[in-house]
């Protein structure tokens, strides 16, 4: 709280983002965790609240005379463009924001201050909700191949790696060690994925240590053993991802990668994913391209093949077909590795794992196989996230290219997820907003310092509790499309760009419909309609038996009445389906700003040589009776309260309400 | 039947060849005969039906052929985008093939064409040809409006050959204003009724540019009529879908824009739409785009951003969102044209009904629209179709104006997925019978040439044949619930999406994306079954009860 230095200021204008004509003005208020925009409307009440720890940059722009525009883009691709009448205010708020949405340690996270209504016991059952172990057996691990080593019992090989870890049975605990010394941050070939239908397996570590001409006999020995654990092949790939020059570039300084002649039966291929950097970049200047305010059509698809985004979405993609056609296909065994072998590998290992295994892509699995690869292997979530103040250049969107990698496969396989969008989307949101534990820290060593599951709540009970929102109607666990290796394309032109995540919060570019609501309306009306069929027909065997009676005892015996039970059908009297799309769509759909200003008047509008023959009083009239940006205005805001996406941020944390009244 | 082979049979050089072997895009390779007839490409396996290629002649854009020793090649273009290969063995075989394909489908008589031969093997329950008179459409405005009359002052087409013999023109202007009226616009095309707006009142008109040319030229009669149409202190804008600087050069060869000096209340908008050549181009680009085999993101952005063919979608639809906006936001009315109001100027018109009014967006509306906005209009579709994205010769007057509509209305499609009666496969259905067709219903330029052709006597209508309930059930949108409200699409870049139905139709398997569509119907199939059930248990119920009236409860 003492870093607030101005807890409320009046008179704000929250401007639309497209159309800066569109503006609301309101209240805004600092609290500890959130700040909060309440739009004074007469008679709505409309709220925008943004988590701090979701806050990305803050930037105060050069005063105007309407104001002082203050800047915030937030992490979940959220911008609010407010203007601030006194520029001192702004000042205030500007720094006040700045410190608030940099915590300079863990413990000033939100996940730890962070009390819904869940007594401690639930709380502890969160945390059991996942059970990795439990993703091995269903491998079929521990086998006669496979044993979990207890080598990192208390993180000594490998700080960053979790303490437990399958290896191949044959390798022993000096191999295992040895391994390790020749592996960058002591990450040695540990088992990510088994496929007990042809006992090919998925690896992962970080690079040898092999320099120019380094050779690690126990790292050779590792090797072998894996291979070894599959008997029905004489060879495996070892797949660095990394593009060929940067892993030559790293041999220099003592890195680098295997020589196939040094170790036995090893095909080795590089498959050029870009490191963090280019990532980071690449991703900064497709959302510039996003930000743009009405980009003409060579505009955006110009700045997006410059931003190379779809590229380095399509080398995931590509790279981890290789691996799963190879386990799936020709039954090979693959190391994957990168550099430190947190990033790029674990991509490709989610990915691989996303195409081969259906268990992956339901939502249960989906949890587990980002806790497996990315949270238990150690992928740096606080510094790639930047949950806490740190170098900007370990700063990376990995994790999003992985979901978004997920979101082509689905765009491709509509029947063959369980989730939906709003699943992957709403899991983007929590990787960055630090409101669960799930994510805080930089690997199991750090999460257990933290004392992470004795004092926060976890992601995924949470959407499991909510799952009906995160569920696909269109998937059927026994289809075809369902089943097996998916057999993705990655021709370019299959590649789209995520609007729903980029431009997540510019409602009006994304469909006035959704099938997927609509079908899942239907399908929770044929779940009703089921039940009471079934109800009904019980019903009236029960009332012509009744009848039979009455018939049989003449009337005389029995005064006792049937009674209709209360509620049957009557869930149907009231309209024939529950959900009518169209009946939101007047307060929803206005139009955008299809005339470049020519009807408000702007001066940005071309004018014709011969519009100076317009009588200046016609003008005039345009200007004045055809500005109809109140009426626009308004349908956005009714538009921002009926879409599904727009307010998990805001909507969904209990404690939101407790923070608001506390400020 | 007799005629037929007597017309074709020097075209063919070689009917038949046995031992061909057809690759197609997501289908086996077959083996088996080639039929060549007066119309059609034939390849039967004589094994299986299914295994059958029936190719309308007139749906190949274009031929290439080459050899590997005495094995000849033959690839098949085709106007809907697919691309088929055959191999045939024998030089002179394959030659005589390729060059019997080459003038059969590039025959120009229109008496030739297909439609003049089709008999068609169902019943027709109505008659297309019947199903959207002018007359007809004309009532409902009648039960709107007493201020639009129907004139037929065009009856021999001889004011404007290109206009229908009927036209809705404001009531109080005789046929003899009309006929000035005329004299001052691009090809006789005066302005008449596209639309009108039950809600408030405004109307949309078309016409051809005015013919001000250099000097100013103004036309008394023109302005009033314009002027008519507004109803007292209401005000109105001209969309001229051109650029100021390509209207401006049009006034050079004799045409112009109306000077907004001469008509006070209306006031102008410029937008850019492309036409003809530019258009042509820009799907020969994008197509060639979709069939690049180089797996490079760049290359493939690049390419589909050069074409153009997406900025083409989004001015067309901007402007057609301005239009309707106007009329039903500005409560203004609007009057579009560009040069020969036969291109943009009815693309625009169409959309803007579409996104205005709501009986637009069913199927049988949509068919209607078709007719009225395009057909009757004035769209000269056998000129604009003649060619697609393959063809090799230099493009005369080929444009894909209206395969643009109908991207554009799959665009507004995406964005409202429930308020259309028609899908997808509808929209699609069009582009390829626009391009190649048995039915007479896109031949010719006009209607002018449609009733000189006698099609109506002498070919069968596409809407015979669609508006069956076999047809219709295909191309029915199984989510579609009435929505009687103006939909406003979104026109942002990240909105407008590349219309895969069409142009990566061939280049990757649909059936993920198949399988989904059937298990939406699927579950909206099962629900109203269910339905159905709860309302006949809900009927028996009732009757038990009256049946029984102990079981009333007291």
């Amino acid at each position: 709280m003492e870093h607030i230095r101005l807890p409320k200021v009046e008179n704000v204008k929250l401007l639309d983002r497209i159309s800066h004509r569109r503006r609301r003005v309101g209240t805004l208020y600092l609290t500890a965790t959130h700040t909060i925009f309440v739009e004074s409307e007469a008679g709505v009440r409309n709220e925008t609240w943004v988590l701090h720890s979701l806050v990305c940059s803050v930037d105060k722009l050069a005063a105007t005379p309407s104001g002082c525009p203050l800047l915030i883009h937030c992490k979940n691709f959220q911008v609010l463009h407010f203007i601030i009448s006194k520029e001192q205010e702004c000042h205030d708020i500007h720094l006040s924001l700045q410190r608030l949405s940099q915590p300079e340690s863990y413990d000033e996270l939100y996940c730890f201050s962070y009390k819904p209504n869940v007594d401690e016991k639930e709380r502890r059952q969160e945390w059991d909700f996942l059970d990795l172990k439990a993703d091995y057996s269903r491998m079929g691990l521990p086998s006669s191949l496979w044993k979990l080593s207890p080598v990192n019992q208390h993180y000594k090989v490998s700080d960053t790696y979790p303490a437990d870890l399958f290896v191949p049975e044959s390798a022993t605990p000096p191999v295992i060690v040895g391994s390790s010394k020749f592996r960058s941050r002591g990450r040695f070939p540990a088992l990510s994925y088994y496929c007990k239908d042809n006992h090919a397996a998925i690896c992962r570590s970080s690079q040898p240590l092999s320099g120019f001409s380094a050779r690690c006999l126990e790292d050779e020995q590792m090797l072998e053993a894996i291979l070894r654990s599959n008997p029905c092949s004489d060879f495996m790939y070892v797949v660095d991802t990394r593009p060929k020059l940067n892993a030559i570039a790293n041999r220099a300084a003592g890195k680098g990668y295997e020589n196939e002649d040094n170790y036995s039966n090893i095909k080795f291929q590089f498959v050029g994913i870009e490191n963090i950097h280019v990532m980071r970049n690449s991703q900064q200047k497709m959302l510039e391209v996003c930000e743009l305010r009405s980009p003409s059509m060579s505009d955006f698809l110009e700045g997006l093949e410059s931003s190379g985004w779809l590229k380095h979405i399509k080398a995931v993609l590509d790279a981890g077909i290789f691996i799963a056609k190879a386990v799936a296909e020709e039954g090979v065994s693959v190391l994957i590795h990168c550099s430190d072998g947190w990033d790029r590998t674990s991509q490709v290992c989610s990915v691989a794992c996303v195409l081969l295994d259906p268990y992956y892509r339901t939502l249960r699995g989906f949890m587990v196989l980002i806790e497996k690869d990315w949270v238990s292997f150690g992928h740096k979530f606080s510094h790639r996230c930047k949950h806490v103040v740190g170098d900007p250049k370990e700063v990376s969107p990995i994790i999003d290219q992985l979901l978004e990698c997920v979101w082509q496969l689905m765009e491709q396989f509509p029947c063959a997820f369980e989730f939906n969008e709003r699943f992957l989307i709403t899991i983007h949101n929590h990787f960055y907003s630090c409101q669960f534990g799930n994510f805080i820290g930089n690997n199991q060593r750090e999460r257990i310092e933290l004392r992470v599951h004795e004092r926060t709540h976890s992601l995924w009970s949470y959407l499991w509790a909510n799952r009906t929102d995160y569920t696909n109607p269109l998937y059927r666990p026994n289809h075809s499309q369902t089943q097996g290796l998916l057999r993705a394309s990655t021709s370019p032109y299959s590649f789209k760009f995520w609007k729903g995540l980029y431009n997540r919060f510019d409602h009006g570019m994304h469909p006035r419909q959704s099938v997927e609501d609509y079908l899942r309306a239907i399908q929770e009306e044929t779940q009703q309609l089921e039940e009471h069929t079934g109800e009904g027909l019980h019903y009236i065997r029960e009332v012509i038996l009744i009848l039979w009676l009455i018939t049989v005892h003449s009337y005389y015996k029995s005064k006792e009445k049937k009674k209709i039970p209360p509620g049957c059908f009557s869930a149907f009297d009231k309209s024939p389906t529950v959900w009518a799309p169209g009946n939101n769509l007047g307060l929803a759909n206005t139009p955008q700003d299809y005339t470049g200003g020519f009807i408000t008047g702007s001066p940005c509008q071309p004018k014709g040589p011969d519009s100076i023959l317009l009588p200046k009083s016609t003008n005039q009239i345009s200007d004045a009776s055809f500005s109809n940006g109140s009426d626009q205005e308004s349908g956005i805001a009714d538009l921002s309260c009926r879409s599904p996406l727009s307010e998990d941020s805001t909507r969904d944390p209990d404690s939101d309400e407790a923070a608001y009244s506390a400020a | 039947m007799s005629t037929e082979i007597m017309e074709f049979a020097e075209l063919i050089k070689t009917p038949r060849v046995d031992g061909v072997v057809l690759h197609r895009p997501f289908m086996p390779t077959v083996e088996g005969t080639l039929c060549l007839t007066g119309h059609h490409l034939i390849l039967s396996s004589r094994q299986d039906n299914t295994e059958e290629l029936w190719l309308l002649h007139s749906n190949i854009d274009s031929i290439e052929k080459r050899f590997v020793g005495s094995l000849g090649h033959i690839t098949v273009k085709c106007k809907d985008l697919r691309v088929i290969q055959l191999e045939i063995t024998g030089m002179e075989e394959c030659l005589n093939i390729a060059s019997s394909i080459e003038a059969l489908s590039t025959l120009d008589l229109v008496s030739l064409m297909y439609p003049f031969f089709y008999r068609p093997m169902f019943e027709v329950i109505e008659d297309g040809w019947n199903s959207f008179l002018p007359q007809n459409a004309f009532k409902d405005l009648e039960s709107m409006t007493d201020e639009w009359r129907l004139s037929e002052v065009n009856k021999d087409f001889s004011l404007c050959p290109s206009y229908p013999p009927l036209v809705a023109v404001p009531k109080d202007f005789d046929d003899e204003t009309l006929k000035k009226v005329a004299t001052f616009r691009h090809g006789g095309r005066f302005p008449v009724l596209s639309y009108y707006h039950k809600k408030n009142g405004m109307v949309m008109m078309r016409a051809g540019q005015p013919l001000t040319g250099t000097n100013g030229r103004r036309c008394k009669e023109d302005e009033k009529l314009i002027n008519a149409t507004l109803r007292p202190g209401k005000r109105g804008y001209i969309i001229d879908t051109r650029a100021i600087n390509v209207a401006q050069q049009a006034k050079a060869r004799g045409g112009g824009f109306e000077l907004e000096a001469n008509y006070p209340q209306w006031r102008r908008i410029h937008k850019a739409i492309e036409r003809y050549n530019v258009l042509q181009e820009s799907l020969i680009k994008l197509v060639e785009a979709c069939n690049d085999q180089s797996h490079s993101m760049d290359r493939w952005l690049s390419k589909l951003e050069a074409s153009n063919w997406q900025t083409n979608v989004k001015e067309i639809l901007t402007t057609a969102c301005l239009a309707a906006q106007c009329i039903d936001r500005e409560g203004a009315s609007v009057l579009v044209h560009g040069t020969e109001g036969t291109d943009s100027t009815l693309q625009v018109t169409s959309l803007a009904q579409i996104i205005l009014d709501p009986g637009c967006r069913t199927v049988k509306g949509f068919q209607s629209l078709v007719e009225r906005e395009w057909l009757q209009a004035g769209h000269p579709f056998q000129q604009r179709c003649a060619q697609s994205a393959f063809s090799n010769s230099k493009p005369r007057h080929e444009a894909p104006v209206f395969l643009l509509f109908l991207d554009c209305v799959w665009q507004i499609l995406r964005q409202f997925p429930c308020s259309f009666e028609f899908n997808e496969s509808f929209l699609v259905l069009l582009f390829e019978h626009a391009y190649a067709s048995q039915f007479g219903t896109f031949l010719g330029n006009s209607a002018a040439e449609r009733a000189r052709l006698c099609l109506p006597e002498k070919t069968v209508s596409l809407w015979s044949w669609v508006n069956r309930p076999q047809e219709l059930e295909r191309l029915t949108n199984p989510l579609y619930e009435p929505n009687s409200l103006v939909i406003w699409p979104s026109v942002a870049p990240q909105s407008l999406l590349l219309w895969e139905g069409v142009f990566l139709r061939w280049n990757r398997s649909s059936k993920c994306l198949d399988e989904a569509y059937e298990e939406m119907v699927h579950i909206i199939e099962y629900n109203k079954e269910l339905q159905t059930k709860v309302n006949s248990l809900r009927r028996q119920l009732a009757q038990l009860e009256t049946e029984d009236p102990l079981l009333h409860t007291p």
